[in-house]
């Protein structure tokens, strides 16, 4: 009897150890998500970051470049680089026939005839000299240089020709290619070539979109709270606000998609594309975040401050606005630029309004078109490219750089000014 | 222009601002007691710029295209146009002012052109003549009415009270917004496709809606068995299962650890690292689904002799079901913490061990909370877009098997609309359709589950 009694008693013991074991499971397997999906995309997306070149002599011929003598800046400006541009490629393989004098063309970015163009208008005396230019490699052979690229496919496979890979590692045998950091990638607007694609366009459409959604959402949030919170009389329609403001923070993000386009484009007209609607759809959508963080921390401040000052004579709007608002607007904003964060992630309602069109021009203002970050991962990701995929990885280690600092920065605003009151 | 002008409206703004503290001021030093401080008599007289202003502005806005158009269009009155070439005439000479105009141009939409740009123009100068002796007037009225004892407090608080309150509509207007953007487009929809066979039919092949030229008649039988909803409403509720066959026992395991076990260091670290899973952006998951665990589950499958898509239901499902860990974990979590203690301490007495008092009395008394959390989390997972039209196949496939490729309505909504659009195709039609009953499925979530959660806190407060 006493025996089955312990029996009994570890058994249970066991069930207990258990227990403890898959909670503490679940927690790694979350976990290990995390840090497999960090790894992941650090490991696709470092690369982006150094850029191949291939440094080729180029001979700046004058009679080539149908230049006379003492040419002028506008007559540079106007010469026809593509001659010389296209004899020093295929000087590299004296011997190279037509397709393969074409092949050697396509190892280089089709901007490399204005690379050559740069080069010799920042030093005129080079004409009639040959000088050693770095010209952008194509993406293949990029991505053949850091090792990703699968050169032992049947060669009908593979968008890189063997003639192109047996002069490719002559070149480097020679130290004739070169890796370097890849600015044009900061710099660059959208393109259809994976070595010359950059974020510029789509990061000052992101820009833009959360300046617009900032300016709209903000004061219009803050407004709302304060009188949801401090002034409102308690009935029904306040109620009905509430339950609004809740359900309208968990609806899905696609559907203010279709708000955007069948409320702000098809009836109010505005500009297709453009961070403007983005930033206007996307304010819609961080509306109730913010009124729910600015009203928990209006809720927050304790109401003795609003006795004191109703003591001294203040009026309802007085205490509110001089002593309630200021010290609730830590919270505020730190609930502001959370808002905002999630903003800035958000897809699905910038591709129904538009914003996935393919734009190769750097937007100067909310009325040009534009994508935004998330967006231009969806549509390299969407390319069958493989120059793409790191970039695509490398767009999203900026993004979640942008995520992360505006976090710590809510996290910083919250700690150091938030009073806490006890 | 408008972009001056407004900027010369400010700036009176706070001229009238100066002039009416002046003014307290003057009457102070007459010795006389103000009903108000100074500052009240300047905002007082800056509300009386800025409401005309306003609404002047606003009246434009409404009324200053339908009067030129009308204008315009009176010269083609009597020539026996039918309405929709008149509008084409209308927006013809409108571009080709703007200088934005490709087609042909005829000396009529030249002279239209020239009119509606003359148009513009005396309604621009007008509007400026007439906001700017508006406001001169109003202010100076308003001047003139302020004296000692003028009350200028309380209408400026009052103004500020309704400014408060329009603000906090915006919540509704937006839900009006919504409705209002899908149901004209829903209705028209059921007008071609009967609601049967949306509802029924289990054919969904839009792409064979082709964009019918508009002059046509259209023809309901052309779309029939094109709209039938069945395996797009299955695709999304059978990916929203497998998410959740993922996040409910790893999110509610950490939500009840997290809760009860872990000490207060490792809930310090633990819980922020954990909700980083939700601060993702879901795109991001999208290409981690699409990019690394679809071809990884195609060879895993491929290595056991299975037949995996690579573009499984699997691979979405899972990529989602990641993604939803964190809300269900921080939600059972502070369910399971706002149990009362006397119930735990009840349970410690009868000899209970932990475990047995999680599973036989707190989870039980958590339960209501528990399952207003996952029925949010339910909610997400049939309204998230990026991972299903990344991860998942765009072709509407009625199965069940979690290693073939289906669709969902979001990825639906964005193939049919990504691009350009033509508004009155039964094909975007469609589009609309599946949103309204997106919406509708996830406010029903919504509303119960946070009702239950509501009801939950209360019993224990």
């Amino acid at each position: 009897m006493n025996k089955n009694k312990e029996q009994l008693l570890n058994k249970r013991y066991k069930a207990e150890q258990r227990f403890r074991l898959y909670g503490l499971s679940a927690i790694f397997m979350a976990l290990l998500f995390l840090i497999i999906f960090i790894f992941k995309i650090f490991s696709t997306g470092y690369s982006a970051f150094q850029k191949t070149w291939l440094i080729v002599p180029v001979t700046f011929d004058a009679e080539l470049m149908m230049l006379d003598q003492n040419p002028s800046k506008e007559d540079l400006q106007d010469a026809d680089y593509y001659d010389i541009a296209l004899k020093s490629m295929a000087d590299l393989d004296p011997n190279a026939n037509e397709d393969q004098e074409n092949e050697l063309k396509r190892m280089v970015s089709y901007f490399f005839e204005k690379e050559i163009k740069n080069e010799l208008l920042n030093d005129p005396n080079l004409i009639g000299k040959t000088k050693e230019v770095y010209l952008t490699a194509s993406d293949d052979l990029d991505q053949v240089f850091k090792g990703n690229y699968p050169r032992d496919l049947p060669e009908d496979q593979r968008r890189v020709s063997d003639y192109q890979l047996k002069i490719f590692d002559q070149l480097v045998a020679n130290g004739k290619v070169e890796s370097k950091f890849n600015i044009s990638f900061f710099t660059n607007a959208d393109s259809r070539e994976a070595e010359l694609a950059g974020i510029a366009s789509s990061f000052m459409g992101s820009i833009f979109s959360i300046l617009v959604c900032l300016m709209i959402a903000f004061p219009v949030a803050v407004l709302a709270a304060i009188y949801l919170e401090e002034f409102a009389p308690k009935n029904r329609f306040t109620d009905f606000i509430e339950v609004n403001i809740n359900n309208l923070a968990a609806v899905p993000s696609i559907v203010f998609g279709l708000l955007g386009l069948g409320v702000l484009l098809a009836i109010f007209h505005l500009p297709r594309s453009t961070p403007l609607v983005g930033g206007i759809t996307l304010s819609l959508m961080t509306l109730p975040t913010i009124i729910i963080a600015a009203r928990a921390s209006l809720k927050a401040v304790p109401p003795s401050i609003r006795e004191a000052a109703l003591a001294m004579g203040a009026s309802r709007m007085q205490t509110t606005m001089h002593h309630t608002v200021p010290l609730s607007m830590p919270g505020t904003l730190s609930g502001t630029i959370i808002g905002l964060a999630q903003a800035l992630g958000e897809t699905a309602p910038l591709i129904l309004i538009g914003m996935v069109a393919f734009v190769n021009t750097i937007p100067g203002s909310p009325m040009d078109p534009a994508a935004s970050l998330p967006v231009q991962i969806y549509i390299w990701a969407e390319s069958a490219e493989r120059g793409f995929v790191e970039k695509v990885s490398a767009c999203i280690m900026v993004l979640l750089g942008f995520l992360i600092i505006m976090n710590l920065f809510a996290q910083i605003i919250r700690h150091k000014f938030e009073k806490k009151w006890s | 222009m408008n972009l001056i002008l407004f900027t010369f409206i400010v700036l009176l703004g706070f001229t009238s601002y100066y002039f009416g503290r002046k003014k307290a001021y003057t009457i102070q030093s007459t010795k006389k007691r103000l009903t108000a401080l100074p500052q009240f008599y300047g905002y007082y007289l800056a509300i009386w710029c800025a409401i005309p202003a306003f609404i002047i502005f606003s009246l434009w806005a409404i009324f200053e295209p339908t009067i030129v158009k009308l204008l315009i269009l009176s010269d083609y009155s009597n020539q026996g146009y039918l309405d929709d070439e008149l509008n084409l005439l209308y927006e013809k000479s409108k571009a080709l002012s703007r200088g934005q105009f490709t087609g042909e141009i005829t000396p009529f939409i030249e002279a239209s052109a020239e009119k509606y740009l003359s148009l513009r123009s005396i309604a621009q100068s007008s509007k400026v003549v007439i906001v700017l002796s508006a406001i001169i007037a109003s202010v100076a009225y308003a001047y003139k009415r302020i004296s000692s004892n003028s009350r200028t407090r309380e209408p400026v608080e009052k103004f500020l009270n309704a400014v408060l309150f329009t603000a906090s509509l915006a919540a509704i207007l937006t839900t009006v917004g919504i409705v209002f953007s899908l149901i004209f487009q829903t209705i028209d929809f059921f007008k071609v496709i009967p609601l049967f066979d949306f509802v029924f039919g289990t054919h969904w092949y839009p792409a064979k809606a082709f964009v019918r030229d508009s002059s046509e008649a259209l023809d309901p039988t052309m779309y029939s068995d094109t709209f039938g909803a069945v395996p797009i409403f299955a695709g999304t509720f059978f990916i929203a299962f497998i998410a959740m066959c993922v996040a409910i026992p790893i999110g509610l395991m950490s939500g009840i650890y997290l809760a009860e076990y872990a000490s207060t260091k490792v809930r310090q670290y633990a819980k922020p690292l954990i909700e980083i899973l939700a601060g993702i952006p879901t795109v991001v998951y999208g290409f981690f689904a699409a990019l690394t665990v679809g071809p990884f589950l195609k060879e895993l499958g491929t290595s056991m002799g299975l037949e995996v898509s690579a573009e499984s239901a699997l691979a979405a499902g899972g990529v989602m079901g990641i993604m939803i860990i964190p809300f269900i974990s921080s939600l059972s979590d502070d369910v399971i913490t706002s149990v009362p203690q006397s119930l735990r301490d009840g349970s410690y007495a009868m000899g209970a061990t932990k475990s047995e008092t999680i599973k036989r009395v707190i989870f039980p008394a958590a339960l209501p909370g528990i399952v207003g959390s996952i029925l949010l989390g339910v909610s997400r997972a049939i309204g998230e877009t990026m991972i299903v039209v990344m991860a998942s196949g765009l072709a509407a496939n009625l199965t069940l098997n979690p290693l073939e490729s289906t669709s969902t309505i979001t990825a639906q909504i964005v193939v049919i609309l990504i691009g350009d659009q033509a508004f009155g195709d039964p094909k975007t039609q469609a589009a609309f359709a599946l949103g309204m009953s997106l919406f509708l499925v996830t406010l029903c979530l919504n509303i119960v589950a946070l009702r239950v959660v509501k009801k939950y806190r209360e019993k224990y407060e």
